[in-house]
């Protein structure tokens, strides 16, 4: 790995912290991934990619910066990357999924936070994360509470603008969020000095489409009965997308998807027969949240979707591109964000269910495991209805809390591997 | 060929032969899982060996969540896998499985003895045998007495759900000088309430059946029942349900 100590330090980064994290990625990662048989070649740009997932891209920002241009960063997939984009900024997700940061988070946060939140806040308050010094913007939404409190603990270090993001989905609510996304552009132009022209903003739309039907171009191979690549991987991948370079990362995958073309006309699974096939549904995993994937993955499951933020409802639904002025084009944005999109922040919030009985069968999924992440509350409570759903439907079902440490991986090999054993009998 | 299921829990470790035809339990051996369940295993397997068999008459099958530490098993799988099929050989194809772990507590539903649902509690150690033996140990007493001491005890309310909040209310009461049978009672009412608790989460199937280590204690048992609103039956092999299953299983 390339040396970027001096870019830390210029970074104001607490380094010393830092340089654990750095010792602490390659084995895990190793372990996770590389350790993976029979893996598409496609794959090493995304491996090199994560070795150096504070180096490469990083530096790229710097140097945007250097030139006059602007960073904002985002936490939530309802908030539309479209906008800074057209305005001349660089988008990139700031979702953390990692132990590393929750202690930093805890010393402001209550100890019953989500540990995505705490992680988050972690990561800007301990300076160990250069995502969180390079950007100029923070955005924050109003979602869960959890979050809706932590930005005003957040806003005291960093540069915060918050979108009040409905918690139905009427049509005024609709409104409201259009609203919301005119105020963001203004805010965007005003942070880059730059007016946001029709021209612009279509452009922005045709990029981040041509991203999402490449991520879902992918998730098309994991329909099949041999599925070419693993669930693992495709995490990887959806995870990258929220902070590489779009352009650069759609082509990457547009290759690494030819080469899974040829996999399947001959058949070629990565999985062992019998593979259970899993729908996983819940909570976000963020970057570098394997766990469950590799757990499912190394006791005979095949993790063949994700019903999650990091997954099918960030890339499933394309933004309308017939869209011709700025006004037309935020209304089809609201459509998108706000209409394709089923977090449990809203109620209700049924079409999730409808998405995940309608995904269970596209994937042909043998069974479906709801993750929560500790303490997320909303989720928590949906699981009721995702149980019940599923259960009324005759698709079998595990609910799962879990948290970034590993203190619970052997319950969680039980509860899954009885889950996969389960699907077998 | 015959075939054997070694448990290995969290407190007890069990081992069951059964014969050729998978109908009957040939032998049967319990022993404590102490600090190292890899001698457990082998002093299991010397068990085995001793009842004069050759190891290539045996397929063994390991269980229970010290399954790794079992070298020389065939295969191994889940405990709530093995449960569900053990307590379906003793109990019958359709069955609400509770099986009270030392550590953790689990709800299996059964039907046409399969596995086709099942919970278990968190990560928290209410609800689990380690409740009662983090009691009994509290109050002085090794479980049978405890259990012995409750019999004759009044229900009182233990209203503390955590274990370690739970001993400092016991001791609590002990300065207050509440008879130590009623705290004992009580301690095992608390256990029954969690594990009501868990059952209702899930649809249940046919009748209760209890496997684990107290399968053995009226007590427990009789406020089962009551709490369930419906008879919780067992049987004193049911101790031994993960380890008949895991035979059951072996191929
Ligand atoms: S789970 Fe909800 S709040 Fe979190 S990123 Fe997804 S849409 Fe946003
Ligand atoms: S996982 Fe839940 S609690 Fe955590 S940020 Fe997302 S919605 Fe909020």
């Amino acid at each position: 790995m390339a040396d970027y100590h001096a870019m830390w330090e210029s970074l104001g980064m607490d380094v010393k912290t830092h340089d654990l994290l750095c010792e602490a990625l390659p084995g895990a990662f190793g372990d996770v991934y590389l350790s993976q048989e029979n893996r598409p070649e496609g794959m090493d740009y995304f491996n090199m990619v994560v070795a150096e997932i504070h180096g490469i891209r990083p530096a790229e920002l710097v140097e945007h910066k250097k030139n006059g241009g602007k960073v904002v960063g985002t936490f939530c997939i309802h908030v539309p990357d479209e906008i800074p984009i057209a305005a001349g900024a660089i988008a990139t997700g700031l979702c953390s999924g990692s132990q590393f940061w929750v202690p930093g988070g805890e010393k402001k946060l209550p100890a019953a936070t989500c540990p995505l939140i705490k992680a988050s806040l972690g990561a800007r308050f301990d300076r160990t994360c250069p995502f969180f010094r390079l950007a100029d913007l923070f955005v924050g939404e109003t979602t869960c509470d959890g979050k809706k409190k932590a930005w005003e603990i957040l806003a005291e270090d960093a540069p915060m603008y918050i979108m009040d993001i409905p918690q139905m989905k009427r049509p005024k609510d609709y409104e409201h969020w259009e609203d919301e996304i005119h105020g963001y552009l203004k805010r965007c132009e005003e942070l880059t000095g730059n007016k946001v022209t029709p021209a612009n903003l279509r452009a922005a739309i045709k990029l981040l489409n041509n991203k999402r039907k490449a991520l879902q171009r992918l998730a098309e191979f994991r329909k099949l009965d041999n599925i070419p690549i693993s669930g693992k991987d495709v995490l990887l991948i959806t995870q990258i997308a929220f902070y590489d370079d779009p352009a650069r990362i759609t082509a990457q995958i547009n290759k690494l998807c030819d080469e899974l073309d040829e996999r399947a006309k001959n058949n070629v699974s990565v999985f062992k027969k019998g593979a259970k096939r899993i729908l996983l549904t819940g909570t976000p995993l963020s970057i570098p949240n394997w766990k469950l994937h590799h757990l499912i993955e190394t006791l005979g499951g095949a993790v063949v979707c994700e019903e999650m933020c990091t997954g099918i409802r960030y890339y499933e639904k394309c933004v309308d591109e017939s869209g011709s002025t700025i006004d037309e084009m935020i209304k089809h944005l609201t459509e998108r964000y706000m209409g394709a999109i089923h977090c449990a922040c809203f109620t209700p919030n049924f079409e999730r269910i409808d998405d995940i009985k309608r995904l269970a069968k596209e994937y042909k999924a043998d069974g479906v495991i709801d993750v929560n992440l500790k303490f997320c509350n909303i989720y928590d409570t949906e699981g009721y209805f995702v149980e019940r759903e599923l259960n009324n439907a005759g698709i079998p079902v595990l609910g799962i809390e879990t948290d970034y440490t590993d203190q619970d991986a052997e319950q969680l090999k039980t509860r899954i591997g009885a889950f996969i054993e389960m699907l077998g009998n | 060929m015959l075939f054997a299921g070694i448990d290995i829990g969290s407190t007890a470790a069990k081992a069951v032969l059964m014969s050729e035809d998978k109908r009957e339990i040939v032998a049967r051996n319990l022993m404590p899982s102490g600090w190292n369940s890899r001698e457990t295993a082998e002093r299991l397997l010397s068990w085995l060996m001793s009842l004069g068999y050759s190891r290539d008459d045996i397929r063994i099958i390991a269980t229970g969540y010290g399954r790794v530490s079992v070298p020389y098993a065939d295969s191994t799988l889940t405990e709530i896998t093995c449960h569900g099929k053990g307590a379906a050989f003793l109990g019958g194809d359709d069955l609400t499985v509770i099986d009270i772990g030392g550590q953790d507590t689990k709800v299996i539903i059964i039907k046409n003895s399969r596995v086709i649902d099942f919970v278990m509690n968190d990560k928290c150690s209410a609800g689990t045998g380690k409740f009662l033996e983090v009691m009994a140990n509290r109050m002085g007493l090794t479980l049978p007495e405890f259990f012995a001491l409750a019999e004759h005890g009044k229900d009182i309310k233990i209203s503390s759900m955590c274990t370690v909040f739970a001993e400092s209310e016991i001791v609590s009461l002990m300065g207050l000088g509440t008879p130590r049978e009623d705290i004992a009672c009580g301690a095992v009412g608390s256990v029954v309430s969690k594990v009501a608790t868990l059952v209702s989460k899930k649809a249940s199937s046919g009748k209760y059946y209890l496997t684990g280590g107290f399968c053995e204690s009226p007590l427990l048992i009789r406020k089962l029942s009551e709490t369930l609103g419906s008879e919780v039956f067992t049987t004193p092999d049911a101790r031994f349900a993960g380890a008949i299953g895991a035979a059951l299983l072996g191929k």
